[in-house]
């Protein structure tokens, strides 16, 4: 009986209400915490971080911003590149205009853009829904890829029509271009994904979150009892974009350096964090993080088995990877809708119990 | 003698105000169906009003003009001394009228705690900056209307089912649960679509007792539709008996059970 509940009364509502209410949940979370802050930067190399650890935390990022709209607020969208898209190149463009700013606030400035952007596109929210508003939502991603391909304003009117990123410093850190020790980025992005992480669980868990998953439960009871299902879409989709912004500026100046509408941000990265929202947990933060860990990773280990170890070809090794994929997404859609973080919530239900079997 | 603002004491001792929502001639059609045809009461402060009648005879739909749901083609609805013709369902939550539904409405993938706490909703103003700080005043008032949410969980009786996600809930404890988030908005008027309907008769028990310590208590008026006559003779204090769209009866239960309209009705006479 490591993990249980029992015996840990709680005195005050305060108590009760707090982010993780369970001792072993928490000692949990600060030893993963502790690990990824202080152990971790002794191993970092450029390829654990550039491979690895930050595609790991801003597509977790990512995810947790769709989770928030789809998740949460019942909101299927297949816009996600493109928002990734707007939060690069307001990147960009801020970074440019203005040299000297800092990077938390070119990031917090390019997550401010998509979240209007994002405003404007979920306004059809309040005539169409489900698959009717997916589709309005794709329509927004070629739009938006269309549009930072065909406006050489947004790319400086660079003949390559590329974006680069120049050297900035977060806190008098330097943050981008690979000159940028990766330590340091490495902390800089954990740093930004954990306080989002922890600002979404205050919502989820707050008046918000109740208010949309009202809406994706039962939007007409969600009505009689006061909340205006159109006010909470439009707050679902700002604030989920808010995060995708962050997420897709941090996409180009931190991780890759470089970036190009339709390459970087393209349709497939719309499905990529969907999935990983599916695989992960559908409405749990806990999920998004397990979803992208397991999107970004599983390829890493794939590769690594069957090229290394068994030495198959690297194309075979890639149509398997992707076949498996495939499997997994429709394991997951048909057996276990919340994914990953359902999983895991049955296994601390089993270990709640045991060795007792009731 | 004006019967709209008089008061009058009960035989069990509780007070009934003057009126505090007034139908007046409402029609409601849906393309050629006649859901409700011309149909005026009122429902004083205080009161148990019950609402009866056949299957399809109109009483949902009427709930549903009530609270917004549904726009009458006529007719109009005065509510707290505001005359209107319809309006829309979240308007008519911020002026106190909370319902629960004949097919339970609850929201499925959420805690009996957080279904409750989502009947607050009117009463949480912090914004989301707040929320996401989860500080100072976003998180005193996160605790004070769980404290209020916590008297309900105890008068309902579901401490127990506080942290079941309520789709796992057997179909009686989900009307409580429903009956639970109606009450967290301390609403003035509480519409109940058959309460009891599918439960057996320890639920119903239990039920009836809560509805009379709800109106009791907290003075809430109640408009009820049920199906059980012993349950409604035992409750109301006045019945609006609907046929076929048709208000055919309004009257004490007595006088209710005795009108011949309303015997026909019930045992099918052929309509004309
Ligand atoms: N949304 C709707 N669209 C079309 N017809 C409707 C709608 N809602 C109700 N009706 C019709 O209006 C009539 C009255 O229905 P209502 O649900 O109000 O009856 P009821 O008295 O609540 O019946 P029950 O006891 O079965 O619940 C029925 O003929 C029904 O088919
Ligand atoms: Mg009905």
């Amino acid at each position: 009986m490591l993990y249980r509940e029992s015996g840990q009364f709680k005195t005050s509502y305060d108590a009760d209400q707090a982010v993780f209410p369970i001792l072993q949940d928490r000692l949990c979370i600060i030893a993963i915490l502790a690990f990824a802050f202080l152990a971790v930067p002794f191993f970092i190399n450029d390829y654990w971080a550039n491979a690895v650890l930050i595609p790991f935390l801003v597509y977790s990022l990512a995810a947790l911003g769709l989770n928030i709209l789809t998740g949460y607020c019942g909101q299927l969208s297949l816009g996600t590149g493109g928002f990734l898209a707007v939060g690069g190149y307001s990147s960009f463009k801020l970074m440019t205009s203005f040299p000297e700013l800092d990077m938390i606030l070119v990031l917090g400035g390019a997550g401010v853009t998509t979240a209007l952007v994002g405003l404007l596109f979920g306004l059809p929210s309040l005539r169409i829904k489900g698959f009717y508003l997916a589709v309005a939502t794709l329509a927004a991603q070629f739009f938006l890829i269309w549009l930072f391909y065909k406006v050489p304003w947004f790319y400086n009117y660079n003949a390559t029509g590329q974006i680069n990123v120049f050297p900035r410093e977060a806190l008098g850190f330097l943050v981008t271009t690979q000159k940028a020790d990766p330590v340091v980025r490495y902390l800089f992005t954990l740093s930004i994904v954990v306080v989002f992480a922890l600002a979404a669980k205050n919502m989820v868990r707050g008046r918000f979150g109740r208010m949309w998953m009202a809406i994706r439960d039962m939007d007409i009871a969600a009505e009689l009892i006061g909340i205006r299902p159109f006010l909470m879409k439009l707050t679902a989709f700002t604030v989920s974009s808010f995060y995708i912004g962050v997420a897709g500026a941090l996409i180009f100046s931190v991780w890759l350096g470089a970036a190009e509408s339709g390459e970087t941000y393209g349709i497939n990265e719309s499905f990529l964090v969907l999935f990983m929202i599916i695989v992960g947990g559908l409405g749990s933060i806990l999920g998004s993080f397990l979803g992208a860990g397991f999107i970004v990773l599983m390829p890493i280990g794939l590769k690594n088995l069957l090229v290394d170890w068994f030495g198959m070809s690297a194309v075979f090794a890639k149509h398997l990877e992707i076949t498996t994929f495939g499997v997994l997404i429709i394991f997951f859609l048909i057996v276990e809708p919340h994914g990953l973080a359902r999983l895991w919530q049955i296994i601390k239900e089993k270990l709640r119990l045991w060795p007792f079997p009731h | 003698m004006n019967m709209m603002t008089q008061t009058s004491i009960t035989d069990d001792g509780r007070t009934i105000g003057g009126v505090q929502m007034k139908v007046d001639n409402i029609s409601l059609r849906f393309g050629g169906v006649t859901a409700i045809r011309n149909a005026s009461f009122d429902i004083r402060h205080g009161e148990i009003r019950a609402i009866i009648g056949p299957n399809g005879a109109g009483k949902t739909s009427m709930l549903n003009v009530i609270n917004g749901f549904y726009h009458p083609q006529d007719g109009t609805i005065t509510f707290k001394g505001e005359k209107r013709r319809d309006m829309r369902p979240h308007i008519a939550a911020t002026q106190g009228i909370a319902r629960t539904f004949q097919n339970v409405a609850l929201f499925k993938g959420m805690t009996t705690l957080d279904n409750i706490m989502s009947g607050r909703a009117l009463k949480m103003k912090r914004n989301i900056l707040w929320q996401m700080l989860y500080v100072g005043p976003a998180r005193q008032e996160e605790l004070e209307n769980r404290k209020f949410v916590e008297t309900i969980i105890d008068f309902l009786e579901i401490p127990h089912i506080r942290r079941t996600p309520v789709g796992k809930l057997p179909y009686g404890l989900q009307k409580r649960v429903e009956l639970g988030r109606a009450l967290a908005m301390e609403p003035e008027l509480l519409l109940l679509d058959e309460p009891m309907a599918g439960m057996n008769v320890e639920e119903k028990e239990d039920m009836s007792r809560f509805i009379i310590d709800i109106n009791e208590e907290f003075g809430t008026t109640i408009a009820l539709i049920e199906h059980d006559m012993g349950v409604v003779m035992d409750l109301s204090d006045r019945v609006v008996v609907l046929d076929h769209g048709d208000l055919i009866a309004d009257g004490t239960p007595d006088e209710v059970q005795k009108n011949q309209d309303v015997i026909d009705a019930y045992l099918g006479v052929a309509h004309d």
